[in-house]
């Protein structure tokens, strides 16, 4: 065989893959977006802009986003160091950490729900300590801080582990040479980390950033399980214009918005976190 | 190719053509209702299997449901025989891709429900298969705080918000049950009950003052309910776990509470405003859809579904009532005796004044409810301003029935051309 077209030999099936079941169907829906009743236009934009939830669930999404990602970074960093500080049982602990990416989202959810329901586990826990006397509804229109709370804090569980898998992988390429380099000059364990791991992680960071980012974006079916309709985001609203109003006009125009959010954050995650050229591990 | 490849070869095929013959003598029957599980095994053990020819009952919730349809019919080809589905499901679809089933010479026994089943047509697009309404169930430990000289039978709007009151001062606990969740039927409350006993009207009176008052009530109404109601969507859950002591919900979303407690709790009829005690029924048909593989067989499945047998077997399968003369068994589970009880008080009731199915909505019948939800959260959830929320949402019912064409349904007075909002 020809060495110069086995590469494209190569990746051909996932192009094809890639072709028939992403660029195909995306480019449908983005017809779809443009088409109306009328003819072509912006009117499915239109609609959707002007409905009254959408700035609300737009909000929420972001706020969403803004508040789980950084904890998830945060999080995912700090076990990821520490794993990879263990001699023994490191293995064990990465499988205990990574089970809840295992879960299905939904279930991860009702989980969650579980826990927050007016007779879930919270509320008998708060009641046999006697902090309650009968069980209050946690996740009610009346509290929206506490369903945010809890949607957050089910995201967190769920999905830390998508970052921690991807930075334990880039924490074990870095070179063990750079560490002994700076123990060398006197560095000690938190500038080691601030100089050599964090700046050498630049590649794995970029990527499980754009990862969780978008399946940020993408959030769904924890938010039905904990908020319903109390807590409405972007993806809830795509799938009640698809499923609800039937109108895939509307359910395609939202779903490129999300798609237009997703891009700019993946570009600026990319842009900062860029390692220079010609710089290598 | 050896002779063991050749052996394997010839019976993989065989297999493969014995699944395809097995599959193709099934009619499979794709239903938006009974979908709870015992539901769907007494369909299948109990409805479907009287049957002389084989079903595959498969119900799915509505999205899921249409999108295969819709698949199957734009790729022209599909192995769907029947549809079960209600009528607002049916009437978004377009009458051309449903079978005319007219010739099958079965209908129901109203000519409402027969006609409605034309979807606009000359011909039968689905044939009414069973129907149900929505009911009051209560606790029977909320019966002592009835405000005074109240007839649970005949209740007020008025006396309803008092009775919950009375019992959220006793108790300290809002014990009015609602199904606001993600799947309740609250806009059904909204559009059968409320509007028509407030205004005599849905949508020519959606923005009028009387729905104002409508919508004043029922934030007094909110006020006296459990606020978890947001989560509610099938109220024989909350009937059963004590957090709901009143509740207003679909029969068949109450059936559990009966069937399982039945001396602990009572049905009763909807309440009544100024204009009458408004409620609507629900409606559920077969229908054959133009792809289906075997036409004749899947006739033969929605001829079996409306035999006065199969009637009562379905009513004891989902608590849908049947839809043809039939003689009720005296057997009859709880949930049904109790429903049936409050149905006939309900339509036997003087200031009775029942409303019909929204029709003619076409695919805008989600966006119709949407309308009705989104001012429920506004008003009663985000506390906005009544007419200003009224007269902004009045702007997008307007555009619906425009767009839709539908003619006024009672207790709306008739109108030529689409019903104006006014």
């Amino acid at each position: 065989m020809n060495a110069k077209s086995l590469p494209y030999i190569l990746i051909l099936p996932v192009t094809v893959f890639l072709g028939v079941f992403f660029i195909y169907p995306f480019i449908l829906v983005s017809q779809q977006a443009f088409q109306s009743g009328a003819g072509v236009g912006l009117s499915n934009f239109e609609n959707v802009f002007s409905h009254w939830k959408f700035p609300i669930s737009l909000k929420n999404t972001l706020y969403l986003a803004a508040a789980v990602v950084p904890l998830q970074l945060g999080l995912a960093l700090l076990m990821a160091v520490l794993v990879t500080k263990m001699q023994r049982g490191r293995d064990l602990v990465i499988y205990i950490w990574t089970i809840p990416l295992g879960i299905s989202d939904l279930a991860a959810g009702i989980i969650w729900l579980v826990i927050f329901d007016q007779s879930g586990f919270l509320n008998s826990i708060m009641q046999s300590v006697g902090a309650i006397d009968r069980p209050i509804n946690l996740l009610s229109y009346q509290s929206p801080g506490l369903v945010f709370l809890a949607i957050a804090l089910a995201e967190i569980w769920r999905a830390t582990a998508i970052i921690l898998v991807i930075l334990v992988a880039g924490i074990g390429l870095i070179p063990k040479e750079y560490y002994e380099a700076a123990e060398v000059f006197g560095a000690n364990g938190w500038q080691r980390f601030l100089r050599v791991t964090l700046p050498l992680l630049r590649p794995s960071l970029s990527t499980a950033l754009v990862l969780r980012v978008i399946l940020a974006f993408e959030v769904f079916a924890v938010v039905q399980a904990l908020g319903g309709t109390l807590f409405p985001v972007l993806m809830s609203e795509t799938f009640k214009y698809q499923f609800e109003l039937l109108d895939s006009g509307g359910a395609a125009a939202l779903a490129l918005v999300v798609l237009a959010i997703s891009i700019t954050a993946t570009v600026a995650i990319t842009r900062i976190l860029r390692v220079p050229k010609g710089a290598t591990l | 190719m050896n002779l063991k490849l050749k052996v394997a070869a010839l019976a993989s095929g065989l297999a493969v053509s014995f699944t395809a013959m097995s599959a193709q003598a099934d009619v499979l029957f794709w239903s938006t209702q009974a979908k709870p599980v015992e539901e769907t095994q007494a369909m299948r053990d109990q409805v479907l299997s009287g049957s002389s020819i084989v079903v595959d009952y498969q119900p799915n919730d509505g999205g899921p449901w249409i999108t295969r349809l819709q698949a199957e019919l734009q790729a022209g080809t599909g192995t769907i025989g029947v549809l079960g589905a209600l009528h607002g499901e049916f009437s978004a679809m377009n009458p051309k891709d449903l079978v005319d089933l007219s010739d099958l010479g079965i209908q129901s026994a109203s000519s409402k429900f027969n006609d409605l089943a034309k979807l606009g047509t000359d011909g039968m697009k689905y044939i009414p298969w069973m129907q149900a309404s929505y009911i009051m169930a209560a606790n029977k430990k909320a019966l002592p705080y009835l405000p005074k000289g109240a007839n649970i039978d005949a209740l007020t709007y008025d006396q309803l918000i008092d009775w919950a009151g009375n019992i959220k001062t006793a108790t300290g606990e809002a014990k009015f049950g609602f199904p606001a969740g993600p799947k309740g039927l609250k806009h059904r409350f909204f559009q059968g009950y409320l509007y028509p006993s407030y205004t005599n009207g849905v949508v020519r009176s959606f923005a009028s003052d009387a729905a104002v008052t409508a919508w004043e009530k029922m934030r007094e109404l909110w006020a006296v309910t459990n606020p978890a109601s947001t989560n509610f969507s099938f109220l024989q859950e909350q009937l059963l776990n004590g957090d709901a002591w009143i509740a207003f919900d679909h029969t068949s979303r109450l059936a559990g509470a009966f069937n399982e407690r039945p001396d602990d709790f009572v049905a009763f009829p909807a309440p009544a405003g100024p204009t009458g005690r408004g409620f609507m029924p629900v409606l559920a048909g077969v229908a054959i859809p133009r792809t289906a593989p075997d036409i004749a067989a899947a006739k033969a499945v929605v001829k079996h579904m409306l035999d006065p047998n199969t009637q009562i077997a379905t009513l004891r399968a989902t608590n849908f009532f049947p839809v043809v003369e039939v003689t009720m068994p005296n057997d009859l589970p709880p949930a049904v005796q109790a429903a049936g009880g409050a149905l006939a008080k309900m339509s036997a009731s003087p200031d009775a004044n029942p409303g019909l199915l929204p029709s003619g909505l076409g695919d805008q019948g989600g966006a119709f409810n949407q309308v009705f939800v989104d001012s429920f959260e506004r008003i009663v959830l985000g506390g906005q301003d009544i007419r200003a929320v009224l007269d902004d949402e009045k702007g997008r019912l307007a555009a619906i029935m425009i767009a839709s064409g539908a003619p006024c349904w009672a207790p709306d007075a008739p109108s030529k051309g689409a019903c104006p909002v006014e």
